[in-house]
């Protein structure tokens, strides 16, 4: 049973996410976007969604750290363990309470504000209760059990961020994650439900950041001939260039 | 130097009749589509008013456009690149759909359905966003030849700025339609807002287009462009705007909107322009001096050096003809009679006016004057400050000397011409009063008054030798063969688009009415009449002899 939640379905969902975005972005470019309804509502916007979406930032950041740095290192460097968790507590607890916040708000929103609800799709629900639900565990993981250390103090960095790096090593090791208290498995499944669902829904806004913008000219000049009407010229018949 | 091509367009606003027949025409080609409905690619908005979206022309509420910073160098007014990214999870500056107008459509099922009543049944209402029932309170053109203008008005961001001269009285009002497109800068700051790249300018024809595909939705062009000219459609969460109809463009046809013009008002036309002084002249310390620094950046096609240049620069040679024949060359460089909108927002605007006489000419026909009277119209140009002064507003940053150059210009046209229609001897002096030879004001008269179609439209195709290709006549091979075969490997759908083609809609509507599932099985023997030249009958023109019978 452990082998099956914490191998089989983690991989079947990452490789969802993987095998779906590129998917995705080869057959529904179009369909790529934040699908914003800002135009709809933005007084209830404008708080929300920057609260969510920065305090979300931080919550990936915190995540990237705490699951991919091992502890090994952060002691090599002379970070002590009460140091870590001092800092990793309290930057999980302002980032988290930040987008758990932002969420409920632009829930609230979606639902009271009668022409944003009637633009969510059944894809938007599923996703919403998933998010929800993890980014409720992940708050619970954090004040239950690293503040009030309900049902005794864990460590996860020995458990499920190594069982993680193992995970992503392609060599899991599924009893790691099964000693760890039930919240973190619950978080880290239903975590897992929301990367297999992630490429179907307009989450996929995540991968087009436009970091890009930051560097490039501010006109973008293209140009007609690359592609003469609405289909690529085939191969071996590219135009000869001047 | 650095030779491109723009397709621009002139309207002369004396013609408008403030039909929006342009914009209806408009409409039904690009934006009838769900998810568009509040949007107007193209919109006539009468001035005095508050535009479309309300208020538009604030630029320091909305933020639009360029201006320059304290080191004199030229900046978004939206902030720069990290702010646009930092306020990217809830853009500061959208209008709210509020601004634009609710759509809606009626109810008019309870017409048919009503039972037997009293009263007659009422077709109400229904907004096309929320689906409710809505009280109609604005529209794209709500204050339409100043309807309610007395009570909005005064809140037109033009007439602000000249507002301690102007009682908004009816008696003492002037009006006049301002149609209204994209205007294909050659500083775009829509483009340059889009976080994702995916508004272009084509090297070709400078057309400002969106690239569908690239767009992530963040709308901060909408909030970029000071025209408020790119709209955000609201169920594919993607932004979209103006194309110049460059499917037509490029076969040579004018934009819809200009097809369809009843007061025939609308010129296009091709302007070579030095890219190099584009940055300079947009970065013009002096908001009047912005008219004519543009004007600087247009080259005369006529220059030897500049058709050497053009022609290095890849423009084929009917096209360097066409910008010389370019009614729009005429306007603006020539007779000087085109002004551009809104210079001060510094985006180079390609879409120019004639600003109109007939607020002037209407004042001095009510006095009883003669309205065609050379000193009795110059006269009113003088006097008539608010009514040019508004002009001046909206087309050189508020300088009053070229508007009233141009109006001048236009007045001393319609007095030189009276003479020559009434079989009077032509006044030399007239002319001569604007700076103009008899010929030039004659040749301005020609086209301005008659000018035909192709005088008003001279549109270069896309080249000729590309033409079979981009018209997609699919004769070159055979139509199964696009998508290179892949439609074999993932199904029917995959691979490269199918090119839009009247033998694809054929073949899809044939598929989809055929009893069977697939395509029919002796497609490969079929001939495709459409393309058939009529010589000789190629096989499978006729069904198969029956050879063993």
């Amino acid at each position: 049973m452990n082998e099956f939640l914490f191998i089989v379905v983690p991989y079947v969902c990452l490789t969802t996410f993987v095998v779906g975005h590129v998917w995705r972005y080869r057959y529904d470019k179009f369909g790529w976007t934040t699908r914003s309804s800002q135009l709809y509502e933005s007084r209830l916007l404008r708080i929300g969604s920057p609260l969510f979406h920065f305090g979300m930032l931080g919550v990936v950041g915190g995540h990237v750290i705490g699951l991919l740095v091992p502890q090994s290192w952060t002691n090599a460097v002379g970070i002590s363990e009460h140091t870590y968790h001092v800092v990793a507590v309290a930057g999980g607890l302002l980032a988290g309470v930040a987008a758990l916040v932002g969420m409920v708000i632009l829930i609230y929103r979606r639902r009271t504000v009668g022409p944003v609800f009637s633009a969510t799709t059944r894809m938007d629900k599923v996703m919403y209760a998933f998010l929800a639900i993890v980014i409720t565990l992940g708050m619970w993981n954090t004040i239950a059990g690293s503040i009030m250390t309900i049902g005794g103090e864990y460590n996860y960095r020995e458990g499920v961020s190594v069982w993680y790096r193992s995970f992503l090593a392609f060599q899991p090791d599924a009893s790691l994650m099964a000693q760890a208290p039930l919240g973190f498995q619950l978080h880290a499944l239903f975590a897992f439900g929301l990367f297999a669902l992630w490429p179907f829904t307009r989450l996929v806004h995540v991968f087009s950041a436009p970091v890009g913008y930051l560097t490039r000219p501010y006109i973008v000049y293209r140009t007609r001939d690359e592609q003469l009407g609405s289909h690529r010229p085939r191969r071996g018949w590219d135009r000869i260039s001047p | 130097m650095r030779v491109m091509a723009q397709m621009a367009m002139v309207m002369n606003l004396d013609k408008c009749i403030g039909c929006h027949t342009c914009s209806v025409t408009c409409k039904q080609a690009w934006t009838n589509r769900t998810g568009t409905e509040y949007i107007w690619f193209n919109n006539v908005e009468t001035r005095p008013g508050l535009g479309y979206p309300r208020t538009y022309e604030d630029q320091e509420k909305w933020k639009g456009g360029w201006e320059l910073n304290k080191r004199g160098r030229l900046v978004l007014k939206g902030g720069g690149r990290f702010k646009k990214l930092f306020t990217i999870f809830s853009n500061p500056k959208l209008p709210s759909i509020g601004e634009y107008y609710e759509p809606w459509t009626y109810d008019y099922s309870t017409l048919t359905d009503a039972p037997a009543q009293e009263h007659t049944p009422v077709a109400r209402p229904k907004s096309l966003i929320s689906g409710k029932d809505m009280k109609i309170e604005w529209s794209a053109n709500w204050d339409d030849d100043l309807g309610g203008s007395t009570a909005t008005a005064h809140r037109d961001p033009m007439l602000k700025k000249i507002a301690d001269k102007v009682k908004f009285e009816f008696e003492q009002t002037f009006m006049f339609y301002l149609p209204r497109i994209c205007e294909h800068c050659l500083n775009p700051s829509c483009a340059a807002s889009c976080p994702s790249g995916a508004i272009y300018k084509r090297v070709e024809d400078g057309i400002v287009l969106v690239d569908q595909d690239k767009c992530r939705g963040w709308r901060m062009c909408v909030s970029g462009c000071p025209y408020k000219k790119i709209y955000f459609n609201h169920k594919t969460g993607k932004a979209e705007k103006c194309t110049f109809c460059f499917p037509r463009i490029e076969v040579g046809l004018p934009t819809v909107c200009s097809e369809t013009c009843v007061g025939r008002l609308r010129y296009i036309g091709l302007m070579l322009y030095d890219a190099d002084k584009v940055l300079a002249a947009a970065a013009t310390e002096d908001d009047h001096g912005l008219y004519e620094a543009q004007r600087e950046v247009f080259l005369d096609p006529f220059d030897p050096d500049v058709m050497r240049e053009a022609e290095k620069a890849g423009i084929a040679r009917d096209w360097i003809e066409a910008a010389q024949r370019s009614p729009i060359y005429a306007l603006i460089n020539t007779y000087k009679v085109a002004l551009p909108l809104h210079p001060e927002y510094r985006t180079m605007p390609m879409v120019w006016y004639i600003p109109p006489l007939s607020p002037v000419v209407d004042v001095v026909q009510e006095t009883g004057e003669d309205a065609e009277d050379k000193g009795n119209l110059f006269a009113a140009i003088d006097a008539l400050r608010i009514p040019i002064e508004y002009l001046a507003e909206l087309f050189t940053a508020g300088d009053v000397g070229p508007v009233d150059a141009v109006l001048k210009k236009l007045a001393a046209m319609r007095c030189y011409m009276r003479d020559i229609n009434m079989g009077r001897d032509p006044n030399g002096a007239i002319p001569a009063a604007v700076g103009m030879s008899e010929e030039e004001m004659y040749d301005m008269y020609r086209l301005l008054a008659i000018a035909k179609y192709d005088e008003r439209y001279v549109i270069p195709a896309a080249h000729a030798e590309q033409a079979h290709s981009l018209e997609e006549l699919a004769t070159e091979c055979s139509v199964s063969a696009y998508g290179g075969g892949q439609q074999d490997l993932f199904g029917e759908g995959s691979g490269a688009p199918t090119p839009i083609a009247v033998e694809n809609f054929q073949m899809l509507q044939e598929r989809q009415t055929a009893d069977t599932l697939a395509s029919p099985a002796d497609k490969d023997k079929r001939v495709n009449l459409l393309n058939w030249d009529g010589k000789g009958s190629p096989a499978g023109l006729f069904p198969p002899k029956k050879t063993d019978s």
